[in-house]
């Protein structure tokens, strides 16, 4: 069964120059224990689509036009906010690129993992004492590898280093038990040689727990490494969903093929890169038809016409291109 | 090959104070020797803090140096006034990470462009006007943008703006500071192929401040490693990616990603770099590295030569064999 699913879910952003059309029909279901990567550019609407997750897109400005989110059965557009604030951190937890503005400055590590610990508490009904919930918070900070964990819960979040702070927050999302960890670019604000350590910590925290990834990034790399099905955004839909290892080796939408295109691969040095020509759509009145047609190479008079529908083509793998044909 | 530029001995200090007691120095830059040849591309790669800007603000004496001298084209610069250094500006430019904020936004296009020409080459009329023109078109920009602001570009259209104002006054050496990280990849994949065209064009000289290392191997013909104020590795781009002897290259290199499916890096370096006013004695990277002896501890190792052009900071580096890169 899914443990997520997301039906033909259209958000768009009320502003001063009109509406912006920000995700237009989004069809995603991710089951128990998979790992899926959400990749695009800037603007794609993968960040919101996060958002939309745990309903964070503030409401107004942001309108929902159609579709329904499901998290284990239940209709998340329906909820109200108390339901909602056990779904958040219980059933999914998030993490974001910049961890420091997810700690509150003013309060010790120690104080806001309690937080985390005894919202959790009372949800289960058990109580327990300031001890055992600073033990808890100690052992799992352990968990995500911190060195020192029990000196860590008296320190101020300005006192870690990026990658801590990062830990720090995947430590909050483990403590709420959640089975869907939402991470928003966890590592793009850290170094590499941090980046690695992040991405096995989430890894290994992913196998050994039993949880649900979605992975939401910029960097096919990171994508990559980290998750077995990778879903690709452009311009807020969805144009291709396929097994990780098949997008990379048999990408067929156009835009997969240029974003691939243009990574440069420190493997392949001697491989011209290629750019997309043209840029982003404006949101505010994006192209009929596919919002791809203005930029793709191979673009034909349906394109400008008709919207492609996201179509399984091969196993596993699905499109949004008039052109795609059935491998 | 001459060389453009050369470093020897290149120092920043800052001084840090905890009210008014002196605290240390934070040793930004410490006693680094780079020689950038005529014509040539060359990489400048490390971590966050590792000192790679404040070496690109030392050669265009932005920053006074500590101590050390700078050379450019084989004149000692270290000792001249701002009324010495002016003639200079015009051969040396440096292109920033951030276009939204290298471009004024209340000034046009033209304005932006002109503003070099006019105080340096004292340009002005249809004169200035014909040359303006001249650079939009040798950037990719068409002539009717003269008059836009720069919020009516995309990211990659600022930075081509931005390239345009530092080859107005035909530099010899331009010096780019993350000149893609701000943009996406389609994107970057275009300023890159753009910057190697008018690199072979115009006979530029090229230093290359990046964390990205796929880059820095797409565009660079050497690439010198940083870590904590030291340069540690320094050598052609090709052998140095192929076999790299210092263990902290070998770490960055083992921490990139390519974009293929289940590539998880192997973790190489636990834990965070020490900060800049902790040093240790002996080699920096002793505390971190995988390698170390007691040897290393009290000694602090030279950038020796390896091979004709190759140098390593590094006493192991002779006797550990050189392993070909993991990426």
């Amino acid at each position: 069964m899914s443990l997520l699913e997301v039906v033909d879910y259209s958000l768009a952003f009320d502003g001063f120059e009109g509406t912006h059309q920000v995700l237009d029909a989004i069809d995603l279901a991710v089951d128990v224990g998979e790992t899926v990567g959400l990749v695009g550019e800037t603007g794609c609407g993968k960040s919101v689509l996060a958002k939309s997750l745990l309903k964070l897109n503030d409401i107004p400005p942001a309108r929902i036009l159609s579709g329904s989110i499901r998290f284990d059965g239940r209709d998340l557009l329906a909820l109200d906010e108390t339901a909602l604030r056990a779904i958040r951190g219980g059933g999914i937890a998030m993490i974001f690129q910049d961890p420091m503005t997810f700690l509150n400055p003013v309060f010790s590590i120690g104080d806001q993992m309690a937080e985390v610990i005894r919202a959790r508490d009372r949800a289960d009904n058990r109580k327990r004492g300031a001890r055992d919930v600073r033990a808890a918070a100690a052992a799992l900070l352990a968990a995500v590898r911190l060195p020192d964990a029990a000196a860590l819960l008296d320190r101020y979040p300005h006192e870690l280093s990026g990658g801590m702070r990062q830990r720090v927050l995947i430590a909050m999302a483990l403590a709420g038990h959640a089975r869907l960890l939402v991470a928003d670019e966890p590592t793009t604000a850290l170094d590499v040689t941090i980046q690695s350590q992040v991405l096995a910590l989430l890894a290994d925290l992913v196998a050994a727990q039993g949880l649900t990834l979605l992975l939401i990034s910029h960097d096919l790399g990171v994508i990559g490494a980290l998750c077995r099905r990778i879903v690709v955004m452009y311009a807020g839909t969805i144009v291709e969903d396929a097994p990780a290892a098949q997008l990379f080796d048999r990408p067929l939408h156009p835009y997969t093929q240029g974003l691939l295109a243009a990574v440069p691969d420190i493997g392949r040095p001697e491989r011209r890169l290629a750019g997309i020509p043209g840029s982003i759509p404006n949101l505010l009145a994006p192209p009929a038809g596919c919002r791809f047609h203005p930029r793709c190479p191979l673009a034909i008079e349906r394109c400008r016409r008709e919207r492609p529908a996201l179509r399984r083509i091969a196993a596993g793998q699905r499109v949004a291109c008039h052109l795609a044909e059935p491998v | 090959m001459t060389a453009l530029v050369e470093a020897v001995g290149l120092t920043k200090h800052y001084a840090v104070r905890h009210g008014w007691r002196r605290h240390g120095a934070l040793r930004a830059v410490d006693g680094i020797d780079l020689t950038v040849p005529e014509g040539a591309a060359v990489g400048l790669v490390g971590e966050s803090g590792c000192g790679k800007s404040t070496v690109a603000r030392l050669l265009l004496r932005l920053v006074e140096p500590t101590a050390g001298t700078v050379r450019f084209a084989g004149r000692d610069i270290t000792g001249l006034d701002e009324l010495g250094l002016r003639p200079l500006r015009r051969e040396m430019q440096l292109i920033f990470q951030n276009p939204h904020a290298a471009l004024n936004p209340r000034r046009t296009l033209f304005a932006s462009i002109a503003e070099p020409l006019v105080i340096q080459a004292g340009l002005g009329g249809a004169a200035l006007r014909a040359r303006v023109e001249h650079l939009m078109d040798d950037v990719g920009l068409p002539a009717q943008f003269l008059w836009r602001y720069p919020h009516e570009l995309s990211g990659g259209q600022k930075q081509r703006v931005c390239i345009a104002r530092a080859l107005a006054l035909e530099p010899r050496l331009v010096i780019l500071d993350e000149p893609t990280s701000a943009l996406d990849v389609s994107v970057q994949a275009q300023i890159l192929a753009f910057l190697a065209e008018l690199r072979a064009r115009r006979g530029l000289t090229y230093l290359l401040i990046s964390h990205n290392l796929a880059v820095v191997r797409q565009v660079c013909d050497e690439v010198a490693v940083m870590y904590l104020g030291r340069i540690v590795e320094h050598g052609p781009v090709a052998e140095v990616f192929a076999a790299p002897r210092h263990p902290y290259t070998r770490a960055l290199l083992a921490a990139v990603l390519p974009p293929r499916a289940g590539a998880l890096p192997t973790v190489a370096l636990a834990g965070d770099p020490p900060s800049a006013l902790e040093l240790s004695r002996g080699c920096r990277f002793a505390p971190r590295c995988p390698l170390a002896e007691p040897v290393c501890r009290p000694t602090d190792p030279a950038l020796d030569p390896v091979s004709h052009d190759h140098r390593v900071a590094c006493l192991l580096a002779r006797r550990a064999p050189a392993s070909p890169s993991t990426a």
